[in-house]
């Protein structure tokens, strides 16, 4: 257990940022965003770890100017892209020399193997999809609070004695962190000993896929609940999303359906989406769905049903038939975008 | 090969109802199944089975109460060879680190396995944080969220796995773990024959005591994690609501979502 063996204590709050292709990505301003709070209220210092190979400097001052005081890159070829044996391995031997009290990582596709698989390895406590953190002041454990039990519950967790505290973070759960002037730090690059970079999986081939606007990176989603009745009326919804230059969300319902592929789906078991603007159209608004829109900047609802649920997060609501309402929200829509130019 | 399946018992979640007045789960009636999830992984490890056709055999473990054995007589119906419970007082209250503890102990007692096939998370507890976990305790490599596989009889076996940005083809050598997406395979339904099979077939019920484990690992004792708080998701915004029954009302709505669009300076 890496309790203190050698009394040095475990301090400071450290995140994982992803790159690919040597670019570092969104959730890793979003964990610097989760980590500057936590590492604030603990007076201690962040850093930001990230394997790779050739990582430009300007991606690694940007962690910087964006609130890490430190950045450790660790690089080989190997590591060009996520390999969880090589990762984990590299991963302990930084924790090991640099003994962290906090690690963050995204509960993307890499954070959601990495952690788990190093988190065994170090004997470290680990909490999945926490969509908030925040530090107990009388011990200055973290606390991690993540939805449970299909999202009917919130359950707040703490990792008492092993170190370091470990946690995945939803992606889209908070905002990036934003480049602050005249912030400074250190940047250790090291390049990664060879021994722990074996690796019994290989990557061959990669495939990007060819979806349309990814609704996590969209400013405005119109949300098709199943009040859309057939897959046909997605047009109508389609037509409100592009005057908007937005993308098309899909409830559960509506994905189980046929009526909206899964990358659509927004909720507990889907994406998280943190618009500016989202406008839920038949959809009821269930603790799930929420799960994964309540925190848009705007909520707009549309509904017949006067005790829906989404008309308690919603800040304006209409009540009415949505098939009547869209098309002619959708006309003022058109005459006042085109007034404007 | 030897293909080992974790599955779990788990409470049908979209069954269960909170007390709004408490703000407990309300669990009376509320019926075991096994993980959904995990039927994927059963499914996609009996065609590996039964394309292979040398012998190869799959076995179910799972770690729960001993009414979770019903869950390995469900696994058994589909097609399953075997069948392992792993079932002790000591074990309650295990956090994924326990848990995966336990299973990669009873996954090393069952010997000479080539692959473990997991499910992409469980829905109680949806974490998703086992699979890695006995991977990492077996020292085996893992992949995660995968959409094919195929396990050639000579050579790695050859993957597609599901990132952000699309498909990752993968190579992995045996011995090794997977967790398997919905996109795999389509679960098939227990037959009767099965069924037959199941209610005849002798299910070994392991605890602690026969598996190699330290006591200090096991259960609350031997999870890093704690709960400290359950509490109810709030959700409250002040709405403003307006009707839109009739013509008149709908084009007064129309009007207030655009003056709300324009001032917030969304359009
Ligand atoms: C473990 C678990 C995970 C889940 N994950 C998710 C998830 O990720 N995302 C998700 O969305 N759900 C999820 N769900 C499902 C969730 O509980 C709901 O079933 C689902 O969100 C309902 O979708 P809906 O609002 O489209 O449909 P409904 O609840 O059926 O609502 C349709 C709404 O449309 C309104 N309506 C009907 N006709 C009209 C009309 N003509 N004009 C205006 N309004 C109309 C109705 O009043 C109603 O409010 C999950 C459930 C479980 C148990
Ligand atoms: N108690 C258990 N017994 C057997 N398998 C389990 C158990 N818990 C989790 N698993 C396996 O691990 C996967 C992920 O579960 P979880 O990490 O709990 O979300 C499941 O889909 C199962 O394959």
């Amino acid at each position: 257990m890496t309790q203190d063996p050698n009394n040095k204590k475990h301090s400071g709050v450290w995140i994982l940022a992803e790159q690919t292709n040597g670019r570092i990505g969104r959730i890793s301003h979003e964990l610097l965003t989760r980590g500057r709070a936590l590492a604030d209220k603990l007076q201690t210092d962040l850093t930001a770890m990230v394997f790779g190979c050739d990582i430009p400097d300007d991606d690694l001052q940007d962690l910087i100017v964006c609130g890490a005081d430190r950045i450790i890159a660790m690089e080989a070829p190997e590591l060009t892209t996520f390999l969880v044996e090589p990762y984990a391995a590299c991963a302990a031997k930084l924790i090991d020399e640099y003994r962290p009290e906090i690690l963050l990582a995204g509960a993307t596709s890499t954070g959601r193997t990495l952690m788990p698989y190093l988190a065994i390895k170090i004997h470290a406590g680990l909490t999945a999809d926490c969509t908030e953190l925040d530090i107990e002041p009388e011990t200055n454990n973290l606390l991690q609070t993540r939805p449970a039990i299909g999202g009917n519950i919130l359950a707040t967790i703490k990792t008492p004695v092993h170190r370091p505290q470990m946690a995945t973070v939803r992606p889209h759960s908070t905002r990036p962190a934003e480049p602050k002037d005249g912030r400074t730090g250190e940047i250790v690059r090291l390049e990664a000993p060879s021994e722990l970079l074996s690796s019994r999986v290989k990557r061959v081939g990669f495939t990007p896929s060819s979806d349309e606007m990814n609704i996590q990176d969209a400013e405005t989603v119109v949300c098709a609940g199943r009040g859309i009745k057939r897959g046909d009326n997605i047009a109508m919804i389609s037509e409100l999303a592009d005057l908007l230059d937005g993308a098309v969300g899909a409830s559960r319902d509506v994905v189980d359906r046929g009526w909206m592929s899964y990358p659509h789906q927004i909720g507990l078991s889907g994406k998280t989406v943190t618009p500016k603007l989202y406008i839920g159209v038949g959809v009821s608004g269930s603790i799930q769905h929420i799960a994964g829109m309540g925190t848009s900047d705007h909520i707009i609802a549309i509904n017949n049903d006067p005790d829906a649920q989404i008309f308690h997060i919603a800040e304006l609501g209409l009540i009415g038939d949505l098939f009547e309402i869209v098309p002619v929200i959708t006309k003022k829509l058109k005459e006042a975008t085109s007034k404007n130019g | 090969m030897k293909i080992v399946v974790p599955i779990k018992q788990v409470p049908e979640t979209s069954a269960v109802k909170m007390d709004p007045e408490t703000g407990t789960m309300v669990r009376d009636g509320v019926e075991a199944i096994v993980n959904p999830l995990d039927l994927y992984a059963i499914e996609v490890a009996l065609e590996i089975r039964d394309e292979r056709d040398d012998g190869s055999e799959v076995i179910a473990l799972t770690m729960g109460p001993p009414a979770a054995r019903k869950a390995i007589g469900e696994a058994i119906s589909m097609g399953v060879d075997s069948g392992v419970l792993v079932s002790d007082r000591a074990l309650a209250g295990a956090d994924t680190w326990s848990t995966s503890y336990v299973l990669a102990a009873a996954i090393r007692k069952i010997g000479d396995y080539d692959l473990i096939v997991c499910g992409e998370r469980a829905t109680d507890g949806d974490t998703g944080q086992v699979g890695p976990g006995i991977a990492a305790f077996l020292d085996l490599p893992i992949a995660t969220y995968i959409s094919k596989i195929q396990c050639p009889a000579d050579g790695p076996c050859l993957l597609d796995r599901l990132v952000e940005e699309g498909t990752e083809q993968l190579e992995m050598e045996l011995p090794a773990a997977v967790t398997v997406v919905k996109a795999i395979a389509s679960p098939r339904l227990p037959t009767l024959r099965g069924k037959q099979r199941s209610r005849k077939i002798d299910i070994p019920v392991w605890g602690a005591e026969e598996l190699d484990v330290e006591k200090e690992c096991l259960g609350l004792t031997g999870s890093p994690t704690r709960v400290v708080k359950i509490f109810r998701p709030q959700v409250a915004r002040e709405c403003e609501k307006m009707p839109a029954g009739d013509t008149e009302a709908i084009e007064t709505a129309a009007d207030r979502v655009i003056e709300f669009l324009t001032d917030a300076e969304l359009i």
